[in-house]
């Protein structure tokens, strides 16, 4: 069935499968291959995206229900030539290894900065919190780094929360 | 200098296996054994044959030809047998992915099954000694009279530590696209560790020559070892393609990554020590029991370590192996290594607690003279300044020795130490530098896996050539570039460096171009013993109310020769680290004892550490010159990182608490356990 949506600015109708999930539409169908498929169970986070500026796993996303959505994937996180803060701090400090859950963590981060609120770290839930060390550990534990780039992660994403 | 492909990373752009645009590309998908043992009476495809977008079933009512001589992970659909649970026994091709699954699911296979036997046991009467252990030691060695030294000891340990089948899971999952060309030349884009010595194994496999397949790997998200030899679904693309006549995709679940592409054999190890009023051992034994499967040998090399790590003149070392109806282990970052030095080093801190002795203190004591097992000298070896620097970093001089006796709130709060090594190995290489429009190429069929090769072989090239890095560009990822080993073994950056400095020499010597082929020059090594040294020091905090272990600090401190790029090193160093921490508080694949095969085959019950499991995790290494391992002086870091860090969480945990938990993972629930 057809559906429409908007990815990384640019409309784009397909008919899809509608056992077809939103990150195999983006890889098997538009040839965005940024966003990565690690688990395809909404367990390991590579193939985090935004969806109208949120962030989600595209695995659990159906294409067919995405009618009419605004996706962002890593490809479009840069201006051009000109990268995203968040791409320019992984690189410095060198917040990846073999690069597979790379785009799922910087959409993540992305869509973290936008975030307010509580998390489960917060001492006060009444007042938004600082991005400290701890409150960035807890709220990028839904991307998963089996290369162990954490500690390098978390400093990244530090720089440019601040 | 940061990583050459940093950009194409953040920005999408790297291209992994299945990521290749290819016209025309159907999709594999697997059908798994239900059963652990038995054969398979029937293969009924028809159904699945009359779905939409089905090109084809393959399985063993129509055996795809193979090379007799194929491994036996590797020879699909040749035989009836199953030899465990999970192991492919049929595949579906279909235009699409949604399409081949389905089709997949509705393959109906008939079964008769026979009883198996999945459980590791010390008493199983089914262990035997191998010829050898990986990749090619003596599997006993005997020095001494073990037994005598353990009489004449002041103290002595005698404990049995197990590890736990540990999985991986590298972020990708394994995939292969396959295409064959109209003379019969195969193409495979693959997630592989080692371009040249994956195109060999596929070519043979299939009976081809090597000439006749080529293998492109240009990114790998990471591998740990479970890429670092061919796995199925290479061969599965291959027939696949070969069967429809189109290029066919195979991408593996996370699911199926559990059952087909190797795993961490558990272990069971019983370690005996013995030392004097000193602390100087009289008796050093460690025997290692462990798995294979009944297709393949694979006898991983726990107890090595202990023939280099401590002067005793009692010294044993054994492994025993039993073949179950289990696929079979493979290599994981420091087989061998990693669960043999948890159990040591482990073992080693119970001494120094019975002991009274403090346990940097009698590591120290106990350094050799020379290498213990084969008398051979050390390239260099400075354990001894790690542990002394460790511990002046991490204020080790302010640890009161008495267990479980820090309280702040509902946390117990110790720290750990404990040693950790790899051996410095290099092997044969080939490369070739030429100037290309005023600035050096580098070809090498190497792999970046994470490691940082591109950027280290770029280097290490400029290095040489006298210029900036910025003028030299690597080529590696596929076979048809000069041939190059595995990223494995920590001997990814010595093998193809060396090659790549003489290629750039003789370039220098001509102007023009120069090839290097390593081969002489590597068998020409010394007979030295060549091992990176480091030493772990962890901080843990442990919740008497749940069981939760936190780890706030952790500090690794290495020899590892010269230190080629700090950044890459470093990310290199605190990766393993964190591995080792996973390794520590949450790592188990369950075997189902009733059918086979492995529990917990994904991300949300096998657990890896995630972001917020890891606070302060810091890295730092000695200046050490050696000039006996290649032209760089630089001993592999990919896998001493997770070497000694789960017995350094260990011994903390024992600080901490009072209790010594030598079952692995160190769980809340092993924690809270009522004492024995």
């Amino acid at each position: 069935m057809d559906i429409t949506l908007q990815v990384n600015g640019l409309p784009r109708t397909v008919d899809v499968d509608p056992r077809m999930s939103l990150l195999d539409l983006l890889r098997e169908r538009l040839g965005l291959i940024g966003s990565k498929k690690g688990c395809d169970h909404g367990q390991c986070g590579a193939c985090t995206v935004l969806v109208d500026g949120r962030r989600a796993n595209s695995c659990l996303a159906l294409a067919v229900a995405m009618d009419g959505s605004e996706i962002t994937t890593v490809e479009g996180l840069a201006n051009g030539d000109e990268l995203h803060p968040l791409q320019a701090a992984f690189i410095e400090h060198d917040a990846f290894q073999c690069g597979y859950c790379t785009p799922g963590q910087l959409c993540s981060a992305a869509g973290m900065l936008g975030e307010p609120g509580p998390s489960a770290v917060t001492p006060d839930v009444l007042v938004d919190p600082d991005l400290t060390p701890e409150e960035i550990r807890e709220r990028m534990s839904g991307n998963l780094c089996r290369c162990g780039a954490y500690v390098n992660i978390v400093s990244a994403i530090a720089e440019v929360a601040r | 200098m940061n990583r050459v492909e940093g950009r194409v990373k953040v920005t999408g752009l790297a291209t992994y296996a299945a990521e290749y645009p290819v016209e025309g590309v159907a999709h594999a998908y697997p059908v798994q054994s239900l059963i652990a043992k038995g054969r398979v009476a029937r293969v009924d495809a028809s159904q699945a044959l009359d779905m939409p977008g089905v090109l084809g079933v393959l399985s063993v009512e129509d055996p795809p030809q193979l090379a007799p001589d194929a491994d036996g992970e590797l020879a699909l659909f040749q035989s009836r047998d199953v030899a465990y649970r999970g192991q492919l026994i049929a595949a579906a091709v279909a235009d699409t992915y949604e399409n081949a699954r389905a089709a997949a699911d509705a393959v109906r296979v008939e079964y008769e099954p026979a009883d198996h036997d999945v459980g590791l046991r010390a008493d199983h009467p089914g262990l035997y000694r191998p010829e050898v252990v990986n990749p090619n030691y003596p599997a006993d060695t005997e020095h001494g009279d073990v037994e005598a030294g353990l009489a004449e000891a002041a103290t002595t340990v005698d404990v049995t530590y197990t590890t736990p089948v540990l999985h991986n899971n590298p972020m990708e999952p394994h995939a292969a696209v396959a295409l064959w060309d109209a003379e019969g030349r195969l193409l495979v884009y693959n997630s592989t560790q080692g371009a040249s010595p994956d195109r060999d194994t596929i070519a043979g496999t299939l009976g081809l020559p090597p000439s006749r397949v080529r293998v492109v790997a240009r990114h790998v998200g990471g591998g740990f070892g479970c890429k670092g030899s061919t796995r199925p679904h290479a061969v599965l693309a291959a027939l696949a393609s070969r069967a429809v006549g189109r290029p066919v995709k195979v991408v593996l679940t996370r699911q199926q990554m559990f059952d087909v592409t190797g795993y961490r054999t558990p272990t069971i190890q019983r370690l005996r020590l013995g030392a004097d009023a000193e602390g100087r051992l009289t008796a050093l034994e460690h025997v290692a029991y462990e798995q294979s499967s009944t297709l393949v040998e694979f006898a991983e090399q726990t107890a090595t370590p202990a023939r280099t790590m401590y002067a005793a003149p009692a010294l044993r070392t054994a492994h025993r192996l039993v073949r179950l109806d289990v696929a079979t282990p493979s290599w994981m970052r420091a087989p061998g290594e990693c669960p043999g030095m948890y159990a040591l080093e482990s073992a080693l801190d119970e001494l120094a607690c019975a002991a009274g002795i403090d346990p940097v203190e009698l590591r120290v004591r106990n350094e050799p003279e020379t290498e213990p097992e084969s008398g051979l000298p050390f390239s260099s070896r400075n354990l001894v300044a790690c542990l002394r620097e460790g511990a002046r970093r991490f204020g080790w001089d302010r640890r009161d020795p008495e267990p479980g006796v820090r309280r702040e709130g509902e946390w117990l709060v110790g720290t750990g130490v404990a040693a950790s090594t790899y051996p410095a190995r290099r092997r044969p290489s080939q490369a070739v530098a030429t100037v290309r429009n005023g600035d050096f190429l580098i070809q090498v069929a190497a792999a970046d896996i994470g490691t940082g090769a591109r950027t280290v072989l770029t280097r290490i090239a400029a290095e040489t050539l006298g210029v900036a890095p910025d003028r030299v560009h690597v080529e590696l990822g596929d076979s048809d570039l000069p041939d190059a080993p595995v990223a494995g073994g920590s001997m990814g950056t010595a093998s193809w460096g060396s090659a790549v400095v003489r290629a750039c020499e003789e370039l220098m010597k001509n102007g023009k171009e120069g090839r290097a082929d390593t081969t002489d020059e590597v068998a020409t090594d010394a007979e030295l013993a060549r091992h990176a040294f480091g030493a772990q020091f962890a901080e843990v905090r442990v919740s008497a109310v749940t069981g939760e272990v936190r780890v706030p600090r952790l500090l690794g401190v290495f020899a590892a020769g010269r230190i080629l790029d700090a950044g890459l090193a470093r990310s290199q160093f605190i990766g393993g680290m964190t591995m080792g921490l996973g390794m520590a508080l949450m790592e188990e694949t369950l075997t189902d004892e009733e059918f086979g095969g492995f529990l917990r085959r994904d991300l949300a019950q096998y657990h890896v550490p995630a972001c917020a499991d890891v606070a302060d995790v810091e890295a730092v290494w000695l200046e050490e010159e050696d000039d006996a391992l290649n032209p760089m002086g630089n001993k592999g870091i990919g896998e001493i990182g997770i070497v000694g860090t789960a017995a350094a969480i260990g011994n903390a945990v024992h600080h901490a608490t009072g209790r010594r938990i030598r079952d692995l993972p160190i769980t809340p629930a092993k924690i809270l356990a009522p004492s024995p």
